[in-house]
């Protein structure tokens, strides 16, 4: 039986800085730009002739060797308002001129398990819940500390346990005339109860020989790889990393992010590996905008046009869509203009590994890529 | 009318303006009366603030916590449990939630706690005054970059959320206000900038470098001249965008939740005439918030305004540590299981997602949030040697054998007044009736008993309500 297809989604918050993670280093535009906040050529990982990858990076460079990493060139969308808030939500939500409330991924997670059946088939590492996994109506398990302690009620136990978690279950079901917030309450206090049931066998059920680095990205992506492995069913895992938000010293701290990333994605895989189990997976990495094209002296402002990256067994690897132009009559407000709506980034996605039809999901028909194999 | 001496009313002051209070404390504000409380409330000088010398006995790690997690937080944390000015740290927190500063960036918590020691001196003080002390302010400057705004390289960070964050919202300036505002700010930097390595932490402080000030011609929201930061800071508070923005971060936080910040320019205030009357007292007291609190905490909007709201992680925790007691004398080891518990929650005080500080409302709860809220409360409940959860058990127990119904109803009473929907006190009395009549012949059972329907009762929707 076919495997069904997993998709993880590695949020680089903050406005990851496209420039110095994909380095345009022959372009002489590039050194012009950045006098200050530039990696060294001979540090660069070339790709070709045109591009290469930020030094710390190098974990992730086997994949791109291997044809398993595709990087999208450009990605982004017009008029970006350059606010965090405003722009993760406009890459949550899909909907760039209102503010939206349902994450594209909470509607996929809705046609993948309408009936509400498997309320761990999205789960969400983060502190908090992520605007994209969230849909009124869709359960999404959501680990905020480590997946060993997660349970209701640890401090009661014995034969009052289950009675106490009878009441608890009774309690939060009434919904009549509540209102939406105490709906909202009652559904999350039973699918929560419910998601910790399932997901606490995970780590007990897991044993590997990779070790993953201390990071908190890491360590998420074991969390990710405990549940995969235990096959719960989840189709969906979301988790981030950051704050990408270098406007000072942004050399060192950039570096010190992306070794975080490289190396925690690279022990990902390679555990999946071990278990035979990475060949029905796709990682993809986004963040809510690159930044401007010339730095402050010290790091850079918040831009436009980001690059985004999808890994796996399925990925057609290589380069998409294009490096925007950075002569200064091409920028807007100084910033890179992107050449590939993020939209379509999630159709191809939605449609050629989800196998879902994407045009409801994220509001419209967007051009696809093809750095998934078919 | 309210009655004044309502004790429903009096707590759902106290969760509101301050983080809520014992049993025993409520039943004596209730005896003096809504307004007088109020009015203490918005004069804390006459109370005590936490003597954080007590503090450094036991933890002298916290005054200068240096880049990590815990000792900032716990730092914190004992001023939240412990200060007798309720609204004046309610306030420093609201401040805190609108000039959201993270350490993940500035990775010093010895300035972030400089900087809430500033919100707690100037948060219930004038707005003006407030904005030009954050443009000082040294966590603030490092966060949004302003020491590397230079005459001759322009940083618009500061100058941004200013404008986006801090005063108006988006949709009333234009990116050349965004420019100029940042060119008014130019030189505005910190000093003692020795290096960390190999010499450690040294504080750091406001220093204006005038020769690296733009002193040339800006434009600024219509006005013209040679601007220096205060004079922005004096047009922006001019601004009606201005009275708006901070009257409904001051609503959304003390009243009802509105929705989130970027909706503004869409979504109207749902109660305008209550916003009007809070501009109204921000602009005819020239900027006063004390002047804005009295307006709000003395509204009809507001004292109807009971169990609407989401408490926050902070608001949850501080509350429930508060009504249990026990975490307000230090002990070694003081603060280290409570002072992270609201970032497990979803709420890393000190360290905001961004500058655009928590998704609130709502957005607090999902499924792991909600566990990690439940599981917290019900293991401080639960502990029958905390004097809040003694005094409780004391009066439950001075009542005599109790029906399952009246043990139920004197427990809510006891933990709030708490309100619940019936259903949800069907399943507290089911809970109850399990164990029959509450008598007191077996003392330890009995206690038991009690505590164990406390637990159930903040597992309930209801207690995660303000």
């Amino acid at each position: 039986m076919a495997k069904d297809p997993v998709l993880v989604v590695l949020q680089l918050s903050g406005g990851n800085d496209y420039m110095n993670t994909v380095i345009p280093y022959s372009n002489s535009l590039y050194w012009e730009n950045r006098p200050v906040v530039n990696i060294a050529e001979d540090k660069v990982i070339p790709l070709d002739d045109k591009v290469g990858f930020n030094p710390s990076m190098a974990p992730l460079k086997k994949y791109y060797d291997e044809g398993k990493m595709a990087l999208i060139h450009g990605v982004g969308y017009a008029d970006s308002p350059r606010s965090h808030f405003r722009s993760m939500d406009i890459w949550h939500t899909c909907e760039p001129n209102i503010v939206g409330t349902e994450g594209w991924l909470g509607r996929a997670l809705r046609e993948f398990d309408p009936n509400k059946e498997n309320v761990v088939t999205g789960v969400s590492f983060g502190p908090s819940m992520f605007r994209a996994m969230s849909l009124p109506g869709v359960p999404v398990a959501c680990v905020s500390g480590s997946l060993e302690t997660y349970g209701m009620l640890p401090g009661i136990q014995g034969d009052q346990r289950l009675k106490v978690l009878e009441r608890f279950k009774n309690a939060y079901a009434s919904s009549v005339g509540l209102g939406p917030v105490m709906d909202y309450l009652g559904t999350t206090g039973i699918d929560s109860l419910a998601g910790a049931d399932i997901l606490k066998v995970a780590p007990s059920k897991y044993s590997s020989t990779v070790t993953y680095p201390a990071s908190k990205v890491a360590q998420k992506l074991k969390g990710v790889a405990q549940v995969h492995l235990a096959d719960l069913g989840t189709r969906i895992f979301y988790l981030d990393h950051g704050s990408f938000d270098t406007h000072a010293s942004q050399l060192g701290e950039h570096a010190k992010l992306w070794q975080e990333v490289s190396q925690g994605v690279d022990a990902f895989f390679s555990d999946l590996r071990e278990h035979n189990a990475a060949d029905n997976v796709l990682l993809v990495m986004f963040t809510e905008f690159g930044r401007r094209v010339h730095d402050n002296g010290s790091g850079t402002d918040h831009g436009a046009g980001g690059v985004a990256f999808a890994i796996g067994d399925a990925v057609k690897g290589g380069q998409y869509s294009e490096f925007p132009s950075m002569k200064l009559q091409d920028l807007s407000q100084g910033d890179l203009v992107p050449n590939h709506d993020f939209r379509g980034f999630y159709t191809t996605i939605l449609e050629d590994w989800l196998k879902l039809d994407a045009k409801p999901l994220v509001n419209g028909s967007f051009e696809k890529l093809s750095f998934v194999r078919n | 009318m309210a009655d004044s001496h309502d004790i429903g009313l009096i707590a759902h002051l106290m969760r509101r303006a301050g983080f809520g209070a014992s049993r025993e404390e409520l039943e004596m504000r209730a005896a003096k009366g809504y307004n007088a409380t109020l009015e203490e409330l918005l004069h804390p000088e006459e109370n005590e603030a936490a003597d954080q010398n007590v503090l450094l006995r036991y933890q002298p790690a916290s005054l200068l916590p240096g880049g990590q997690p815990p000792m900032g937080n716990v730092n914190w944390m004992f001023h939240l449990v412990n200060t007798k000015r309720h609204l004046e740290e309610k306030m420093t927190l609201f401040w805190h939630h609108v000039f959201a500063t993270g350490n993940s960036k500035v990775d010093n918590y010895d300035q972030l706690l400089e900087q809430i020691e500033m919100f707690r001196d100037k948060g219930m003080g004038n707005y003006r005054e407030l904005l030009v002390a954050l443009a000082k302010n040294p966590a603030m400057i490092y966060w949004l970059d302003n020491q590397e705004n230079h005459k001759r390289a322009v940083n618009e960070n500061w100058g941004r959320e200013l404008l986006e964050l801090f005063s108006m919202g988006q949709g009333n300036y234009t990116e050349k206000d965004v420019r100029e505002a940042s060119r008014a700010f130019t030189g505005w930097g910190i000093a003692a900038k020795i290096p960390r390595l190999p010499y450690g932490r040294f504080p750091w402080e406001f220093e204006y470098n005038a020769e690296d000030h733009d002193e040339t011609e800006k434009e600024f929201l219509g006005h013209t001249g040679n601007f220096n930061g205060e004079d922005i800071i004096d047009i922006v508070v001019q601004q009606p965008a201005c009275a708006t923005f901070i009257c409904r971060h001051l609503y959304s936080f003390f009243v009802a939740d509105e929705p989130q910040v970027p909706s503004w320019k869409i979504t109207p205030p749902q109660d305008p005439q209550l916003m009007a009357a809070m501009t109204r007292s921000f602009r005819e007291s020239s900027f006063e918030m004390r002047a804005v609190l009295r307006t709000l905490f003395t509204s009809d909007s507001f004292k109807n305004a009971r169990f609407n709201k989401i408490k926050s992680p902070a608001e949850l925790v501080v509350s429930t540590l508060r009504m249990v007691g026990g975490a307000d004398i230090p002990f070694p080891h003081y603060g280290e299981e409570i002072a992270m518990q609201p970032t497990y929650m979803g709420q890393d005080l000190l360290n905001p997602p961004s500058v655009e500080g928590w998704h609130t409302g709502k957005e607090w709860i999902n499924s792991g949030s909600l566990m990690s809220r439940i599981n917290f409360t019900a293991q401080m409940v639960g502990d029958a040697s905390k004097p809040g959860v003694r005094f409780i058990i004391n009066r439950v127990k001075a009542r005599g054998t109790l029906q399952p119904e009246q043990f139920v109803d004197t427990a809510l009473d006891l933990m709030g007044p708490l309100e619940v929907d019936e259903a949800t006190r069907q399943e507290l009395l089911i809970h109850a009736q399990e164990g029959g009549d509450l008598t007191w012949e077996n003392n330890a059972v009995s206690e038991q008993r009690v505590a164990q329907l406390l637990q159930l009762i903040v597992a309930t929707r209801e207690y995660q309500f303000n």
